[in-house]
């Protein structure tokens, strides 16, 4: 055995480097219908067994038919969303009119990549209602890969609520009943029904998760508010009733 | 004038042959035409006063000010082109920051002062620039206590007890001879105008004095309309550089305009 | 603005150059900094500062923090304000490296003279203090050089109580009351019990004693701590720090703790 023993300072030096990321834990969830959009969020703030508040929003209103859901590093997330904002707000000077979604989701695209070697720590969710009035929903990955789809949930209980959609809305694992189908599409009062329990259930099973949750629902143009009726507290945000509609919907969820 | 024509004046960076820079002199001028501005120290205390000629009538009451803040417990008057005043008073700021930040305390007037005048100096020096078309009357309370100065469109300063630039600046300097200013302190002041004016406040005095002065000086270019501007720094603004209240000024103002009309009589 | 004429460049045909500015020269600008690979940024705290606890109440917001700056497990500093008063309206407190937080008292105070210079009428109120920090402290981060610590930003202003944190990554949150360091583990669950959804009930004297109450149990745990601390309230009546407070503790239970007192179990 030999007597010799490495000292402190013949060890190779170690660099201690600062990491400027942290993880704030929550949920996003949004699913596109035929003609309207949903697109949630919880409110609660995290970090390590910490709840640092029960309301920090992560679903942000961009225009009227386009809503912007963040999650992952807070900091990186408000931060993403003022810069996005601000592009929109530049295009609307620019073009005297609200950017499509379609190029919405492009912009962000652009703007994630534009971090690729020091990426905004964030996962994003973009609802809203496209040009052709289709309800629609795009999803990113922190340096912007994206695609548009008819559901995604991300963050913390992503590997929670993901596989009850895939179930619920793609009707996986499921056979329809001889000589019938699994429809394409659900309906409104249908898809808020499944957000919400979605959330109450990830509430359940993720420390993360919980608080409450808002519920932002944007209707295509010309669609009446049928399947959001039966909802209690639904408080519109457009000031009226031309062109697409935006809804917001606030529940509780339990806060242990 | 004898210089124009010659070719001294074209420049500020060419010396006539009797040793003058017309071009600073030039400056001066567009000081001379300005309205009044009047500077005041007392035992514990600083009052400015401008005497800003309203030339049209459809200018915002109160708006354009002439007298600035330049840190929490300076504040600066300017005659003469206020552009000028407006880009002397950024620059004075920054030099307050920079001392501030470098000393961690409110600076001296001193220092700044002294800064100040180099850079209105350094406008003296170059055929590409004009130099200020300003004098600034400069006052605080700071750690020395009251201090008053005057910077010329040369870069040169003076302090003084008593400050006047601008165009009635050769009356409101008589006027301000008569007054015992490194004398008057709060209590006496306050005293003294309780008697004689059933004025409350030591500083409401002074401003009655002064703008008896203001009043009195105006009667040169009565027929212009003019506003007064008024700021303070004291023990009642607990240190801080700020404009004098309305109540307070309204009050002034009528009796110096009764004071005046006594003069007529 | 670079307010050196010589900087401000000649016109662009040599050959006529009206202003004969020829031969000054121009200074050359934008520097490289040679050594900037080698520029160090922070990567640990060295006096730091520990908990910082806030609440709303009734009439405003309430914050806490010990008077100690620790150098590692050495007491190094005992009587370190670590509640600093900007403006009118606002309190910032801050844990984590106390010269950081002296950098950010510099920069705060720098912007409240700005403000004051205006003299617009409009001042800074603890909102907005807070979304300049936040920026602040989110660009240090992002230029991996933070600042290295946690703040509370508290204070109330047009009849609305204000409360945030923001931290070294730029993470930021409002919420009834919130507690850095160890008092987000230890302090939090104690006021959250007596505050949260009780903000506009609770009084002074119930937000005090909460808060001194929290101060004595993270005496007792934190071994950073310092049974000296600062109260800050902030309300519609202004600001209001006390000096050092200490609470009432009792060590006469240590006695019977195995390892700590006589060793005769």
């Amino acid at each position: 055995m030999s007597h010799y023993t490495r000292t402190q300072s013949q060890q190779h030096p170690t660099q201690r480097q600062f990491n400027p990321y942290t993880e704030n834990g929550g949920t996003i969830l949004a699913i596109a219908g035929a003609d309207f959009s949903v697109i949630a969020g919880d409110t609660r703030q995290s970090e390590g067994y910490s709840i640092q508040t029960r309301y920090a929003p992560k679903v942000f209103k961009l225009t009227d038919k386009a809503v912007l859901a963040v999650n992952g590093f807070a900091a990186d997330g408000n931060m993403f969303v003022k810069k996005v904002k601000q592009r929109l707000e530049w295009y609307r000077h620019a073009h005297s009119k609200d950017m499509p979604l379609r190029s919405i989701a492009r912009l962000i695209q652009t703007m994630l990549y534009a971090q690729r070697f020091f990426p905004y720590y964030v996962y994003n969710i973009l609802g809203g209602i496209e040009e052709d009035g289709t309800g629609a929903v795009y999803s990113f990955d922190p340096v912007g890969s994206y695609e548009r789809e008819a559901c995604r949930a991300a963050g913390s209980a992503q590997s929670l609520v993901q596989p009850f959609l895939d179930n619920q809305i793609y009707f996986k694992n499921q056979t329809p009943v001889l000589g019938t189908s699994h429809p394409t599409h659900l309906p409104l009062r249908h898809v808020v029904q499944l957000v919400i329990d979605s959330f109450t259930s990830a509430t359940e099973r993720h420390i993360e998760v919980g608080d409450g949750v808002e519920l932002y629902i944007i209707l295509a143009r010309g669609r009446g508010t049928q399947g959001l009726d039966s909802f209690k507290d639904v408080q519109e945000l457009t000031p009226h009733a031309e062109g697409e509609r935006l809804f917001v919907l606030r529940r509780e969820l339990k806060k242990d | 004038m004898t210089s124009i024509g010659t070719g001294y004046d074209l420049s500020a960076s060419t010396y006539s042959p009797d040793g003058r820079i017309f071009q600073v002199e030039y400056a001066g001028k567009a000081v001379e035409n300005s309205g009044t501005v009047i500077g005041l120290r007392v035992k514990d205390g600083i009052v400015l006063a401008v005497e800003k000629l309203v030339h049209s009538k459809l200018l915002v009451p109160e708006a354009n000010k002439r007298i600035q803040s330049i840190d929490r417990h300076i504040g600066m008057a300017t005659a003469g082109l206020l552009a000028d005043g407006r880009h002397l008073a950024s620059r004075a700021r920054d030099e307050a920051q920079n001392l501030r930040d470098r000393f961690k305390e409110p600076p001296t007037l001193k220092a700044i002062t002294d800064r100040l005048s180099l850079y209105v100096q350094a406008y003296t020096l170059y055929s590409s620039v004009r130099p200020f078309g300003i004098s600034s009357i400069l006052g605080t309370v700071d750690k020395t206590g009251p201090v008053l100065y005057v910077v010329e469109p040369s870069g040169i300063f003076y302090g003084y007890h008593g400050a006047a630039i601008g165009k009635g600046r050769q009356i409101a300097k008589t006027e301000l001879e008569k007054l015992k200013l490194a004398d008057l302190t709060t209590r006496e002041a306050v005293i003294e105008a309780a008697r004689m004016y059933g004025v409350r406040s030591h500083i409401s005095r002074l401003k009655f004095l002064l703008l008896t002065r203001i009043y009195l000086v105006h009667e040169d270019v009565k027929d212009k309309e003019f506003e007064l501007e008024m700021s303070w720094i004291g023990p009642e603004t607990q240190g801080r550089h700020l404009s004098v209240p309305k109540e307070l000024k309204d009050e002034a103002e009528k009796k110096a305009r009764e004071s005046v009309e006594q003069f007529d009589d | 603005m670079d307010h050196f004429p010589t900087n401000w460049g000649k016109p662009r045909d040599e050959a006529v150059d009206v202003y004969s500015t020829y031969p000054l020269h121009s200074r050359p600008r934008n520097q490289v900094d040679t050594f900037a690979e080698g520029v160090q940024h922070t990567q640990q705290p060295i006096v730091t500062g520990t908990s910082v606890l806030a609440i709303k109440y009734k009439d405003g917001v309430m914050m806490a923090a010990d008077t100690l700056a620790s150098y590692g497990s050495l007491a190094r500093f005992k009587d370190i304000s670590r509640l600093h008063p900007v403006g009118d309206y606002t309190v910032i407190g801050a844990g984590g490296d106390m010269s950081d937080f002296q950098h950010i008292q510099g920069i705060l105070d720098d912007l409240i003279v700005e403000e004051f210079n205006e003299a617009d009428g409009n001042a800074l109120g603890p909102s907005e203090i807070f979304e300049v920090m936040s920026q602040v402290m989110y660009a240090r981060r992002s230029k991996f050089n933070p600042l290295w610590n946690s703040l509370l930003i508290g204070g109330f202003k047009d009849g609305k109580s204000f409360l945030a944190y923001v931290d070294l990554l730029g993470t930021t949150y409002q919420s009834p009351s919130i507690a850095t360091g160890y008092g987000a583990y230890i302090a939090i669950p104690l006021l959250r019990k007596v505050v949260d959804g009780r903000e506009k009930d609770v009084t002074e004297e119930q937000a005090r004693h909460i808060l001194e109450e929290c101060m004595k149990v993270l005496y007792y745990r934190d071994a950073r701590s310092l049974n000296k601390y600062q109260i800050a309230k902030i309300t519609k009546d202004g600001i209001e720090i006390t000096d050092g407070l200490s609470s009432k503790t009792e060590w006469a239970f240590a006695e019977s703790i195995r390892g700590y007192g006589a060793q005769n179990q």
